[in-house]
């Protein structure tokens, strides 16, 4: 139904290599997320898989069948673009049914469709307007309602969040969330957000200058990330990186604790520290502290606490808790 | 970022229009270098001989040749100054809230719209006419003697004439220029307590400065190929008094059937525009990424 | 800069605005005012109001066939937009969608070709029409005119087609379209005002042409811009004919160029100022 398979896919633009070489096994059914700072490849992988771009080595996939010289209308695929791509001069009912029409379909099953992705996305008494007139969160509806009707074998998106603010985002997010659990389709999506990637995936690939840099569920990375970029990129605020004799105490040439990992007190403990900034939000505080030695660490304590600028303090990393990295930045 | 079929398709949708424009530009320009160095009168195509340098010596030591420079200089400067000054202030005077805006561009924008022999005709017979014209009318009610403007004032009646058909270009220009300045930044240099003049002169001036220096680029370019207000009006005289290049190779082509001359003069001309265009071409070209 | 004015202001703006746009007006006024008078009216001194006469419109129009070089401008206007058009769209197209290494510099290169004097080719050209028979007919008024535009045309394409995000277009090739589907229903509909709008002020360039309208045409290909600058010398003194005949060669052009002010800035400035 909808599993994609990559095989050793290189991309360069000219000399310019952008993928030096990826494989990658999507399941059909799964929620993949791809998540990398920006110019990491991961749109382009993305477009890669589309058919909007040529590989220029490898092959990919799509339920066993070789697609790599397929167009992109051959690939069964629908995509969310990050402008939503949509037609200005077409209603957003003939949006939705501009892919059907594409496909010849009979216009009394084409109703039947778009009727059915308006009540879904709750787009009913916007049919006949047209997308100017709509404002971003609907266009973003209109742009997925498109993608739904041609029950496709699995859906692209490409940062369709980043244009949002951010109140509409998070429910966006729950939306795309609940589609997909009711869909059940496979869905590859595009974000330079780790919070997106950690809350929708089912599988996460971080990518770094075209390389996978690992692969797995949200808690994977979390607690077992494969080095110091990944272990850097997941997680908010970013994990707290060490290195010098505090690390060599733990036999490893930097260590990692994450914000929320800290014990704090204010008599004792392994780094003492000065805090600087406290940003109180009532669930939780977070400090920003600086250790003797000069190292800028932030850390996160739950709830109300009576801790201000200035205060002396004293932090603990958690039993277990403690990521240990070689030189090379690979966990050791 | 495209897909192989795509870039050779696109290759060949490109093709005519490039092909077709460096025929335009190659064979012409070709032919007259080439009778550019030939005696070729069209009144006597037998005795056509090479000519060397001699057509371009005989532009260089004709004093009309230099006078007609002159008036090219005087004709192009002349109308920049009227129309960019008058631009910038009709410009700033129909962008500040007023009843009838739309009308107001729409009888200013007019004249641009109007072809040069029908320009040069109203301004020479209704407008300037040392009889009958509106000028003479003026004069008369004042009881002043009416000036016959194309007899002592040729060259400056075709300024007045061409600066009339290009201030609306130019005024056009900087509206669109002065209407996307920032209110925001306006209002803050008020509020930092700069008067009226400091803030034209150190905001609205500098935003519009990229339109200007495009409004001067792009008339230049057709300035320097006036031809039929000069043809109409004063056919480029009295003597060569309102002569300029242009009309000076058209009258050795047309007049004098002098082809070798004439195309001497037109390669003379390329260099001049090319001097102008070299610097349009990169204030256009900034603008493409 | 929505600030509040007082009236008194405003009303004083506006006086001044309208003297100078007036002023600026005056001589198409003039003209319009003098082709409704009679011959007589017209050279007895400053007089706003004619006598709304129409005698000038038919003489123009007896005397002279007037009705040809109208047709010829028409023809000679239309007839160089629509080819180059057809020549500039799939280029500009191209260009827009596709861009190469080398997109830039090409068109440069076009832009460069339109700086080139039309006097610089005054004699090749005028050879090449008397040897070829093109002199003082439509069609080779029409070839040098599409030429002569074509730059301008490309360009004012470009910039609008650029404007379409590349996005949809890859939308409608995720949504199964074909190339030519793409262009029916996607590219098409929303090229066609950029296209329109170039069309306009294209027809506006070609119908004021002077130089080469004056040069490669004599009496049968003569459009407006040739027959009014031939009709100078002789009817120099018959005024209301001759602002009858001048109405009839600018009305119709400046109409259309007030509803393309907007577009005008856009295409005479290659984009630079928007």
């Amino acid at each position: 139904m909808g599993s994609i398979t990559l095989k050793n896919v290189r991309k360069a633009f000219g000399d310019v290599e952008v993928i030096p070489g990826v494989d990658l096994n999507i399941e059909d059914g799964e929620f993949v997320v791809f998540v990398g700072p920006s110019g990491c490849g991961k749109s382009t992988l993305l477009r890669l898989i589309a058919g909007l771009e040529d590989v220029t080595s490898g092959s990919i996939q799509i339920d066993g069948k070789d697609v790599t010289d397929a167009g992109p209308a051959k690939r069964g695929l629908a995509m969310v673009f990050q402008s939503y791509a949509l037609y200005p001069h077409m209603s957003v009912r003939k949006n939705i049914a501009f892919p059907l029409k594409m496909a010849k379909m009979p216009e009394a099953e084409q109703e039947k469709r778009v009727a059915h992705a308006a009540k879904i996305l709750n787009l009913d008494s916007y049919l006949e307007r047209k997308p100017g007139q709509l404002s971003g969160g609907q266009r973003q509806r209109v742009a997925i309602g498109r993608a739904i009707v041609r029950e496709p074998a699995a859906f692209l998106f490409d940062e369709p969040l980043s244009n949002l603010d951010a109140a509409l985002r998070v429910n966006m997010r729950v939306e795309i969330s609940e589609l997909h659990n009711n869909l059940k389709t496979t869905m590859i999506y595009v974000t330079h957000d780790q919070v997106e990637a950690m809350t929708m995936a089912d599988k996460i690939v971080v990518l770094r200058a075209g390389n996978v840099e690992q692969v797995g569920s949200p808690m994977e990375l979390y607690s077992r990330p494969a080095n110091k970029f990944v272990a850097g990129f997941i997680g908010s605020p970013n994990m707290n990186f060490i290195e010098g004799e505090g690390a060599a105490k733990h036999g490893a040439h930097t260590i990692g604790i994450r914000p929320e990992h800290w014990q704090l007190s204010t008599t004792e403990g392994a780094f003492p520290g000065t805090v600087g900034v406290a940003e109180h939000l009532g669930s939780d505080t977070f400090l920003h502290i600086q250790l003797d030695d000069g190292t800028p660490i932030i850390a996160r304590a739950e709830g109300e606490r009576d801790i201000h600028h200035g205060d002396k303090i004293f932090l603990t990393p958690q039993e277990g808790r403690i990521y240990k990295f070689s030189q090379n930045g690979l966990a050791a | 970022m495209a897909t192989r079929q795509t870039q050779s398709l696109a290759r060949l949708m490109r093709a005519p229009a490039i092909i077709l424009l460096l025929i335009w530009m190659i064979v012409p320009l070709g032919m007259t270098l080439y009778y550019s160095f030939l005696n070729y009168n069209l009144l006597n195509p037998a005795s056509t001989s090479w000519a060397g340098f001699f057509n371009y010596k005989y532009f260089y030591t004709d004093p009309a040749f230099w006078e007609s420079i002159w008036n090219t200089l005087v004709l192009v400067l002349g109308v920049l100054l009227i129309t960019v000054i008058g631009g910038i202030l009709i410009a700033m005077l129909i962008d500040k809230p007023i009843f009838g805006q739309g009308i107001v561009r729409i009888l200013v924008i007019s004249p641009f719209f109007v072809m040069p022999p029908v320009a040069a005709l109203i301004w020479k017979n209704m407008i300037m006419h040392p009889s009958y014209g509106v000028f003479a009318d003026i004069a008369k009610f004042f009881g002043m003697s009416p000036v016959d403007w194309f007899a002592q004032y040729p060259l400056f009646s075709i300024i007045v004439i061409v600066a009339w058909q290009w201030l609306p270009f130019a005024t056009l220009i900087l509206l669109t220029s002065l209407q996307s300045l920032d209110g925001e930044q306006m209002e803050a240099a008020e509020m930092d307590g700069a008067p009226a003049l400091s803030r034209f002169f150190y905001l609205t001036l500098p935003h519009m400065s990229r339109a200007i220096t495009v409004v001067i680029l792009i008339q230049t370019i057709f300035l320097l190929g006036v031809y039929a207000e000069i043809l109409v009006t004063t056919n480029g005289g009295p003597g060569n008094a309102s002569t300029n290049l242009t009309y000076l190779i058209y009258r050795a082509a047309r007049l004098n059937f002098d082809i070798g001359g004439a195309a001497a003069g037109g390669i003379i001309a390329v260099v001049l525009a090319n001097i102008v265009a070299i610097f349009l071409m990169r204030a256009v070209g900034k603008n493409l990424d | 800069m929505a600030r509040a004015v007082s009236t008194q202001t405003k009303i004083g703006w506006t006086i001044a605005a309208w003297i100078v746009a007036l002023l600026i007006f005056f001589p198409i006024l003039y003209t319009v005012i003098t082709s409704f008078k009679t011959e007589n009216e017209a050279i007895s001194g400053f007089n706003m109001i004619p006598s709304f006469t129409l005698d000038s419109y038919r003489e123009v129009q007896s005397q002279y066939n007037y009705f040809r070089p109208f047709m010829n401008s028409v023809v000679i206007a239309v007839g160089s937009t629509v080819l180059a058009l057809l020549v500039a769209v799939p280029a500009a197209w191209a260009m827009a969608f596709s861009p190469t290494k080398h997109t830039k510099d090409i068109l440069m290169w076009m832009l460069s070709t339109k700086m080139m004097p039309a006097v610089a080719v005054l004699v090749p050209i005028y050879l090449i029409f008397l040897r070829t028979g093109l002199m003082d007919t439509r069609i080779g008024l029409v070839i040098v005119l599409m030429l002569m535009n074509l730059p301008i045309v490309v360009w004012m394409l470009y910039t609008y087609f650029r404007e379409i995000p590349g996005e949809i277009l890859e939308a409608a090739r995720m949504d199964g379209a074909t190339l030519q589907q793409e262009i029916v229903h996607v590219l098409t509909p929303m090229a066609v005002p950029g296209i329109a709008s170039t069309l306009l002020l294209n027809v506006i360039l070609a119908w004021n042409e002077s130089f080469w309208t004056i040069q490669l045409t004599t009496t049968n290909a003569a459009p407006l811009s040739a027959f009014i600058a031939s009709f100078s010398s002789p009817q120099g003194l018959f005024w209301a004919k001759l602002s009858a005949a001048s109405v009839m060669a600018i009305a119709p052009i400046l109409i259309m160029g007030w509803f393309s002010q907007k577009q005008l800035v856009r295409g005479l400035t290659f984009g630079a100022v928007k």
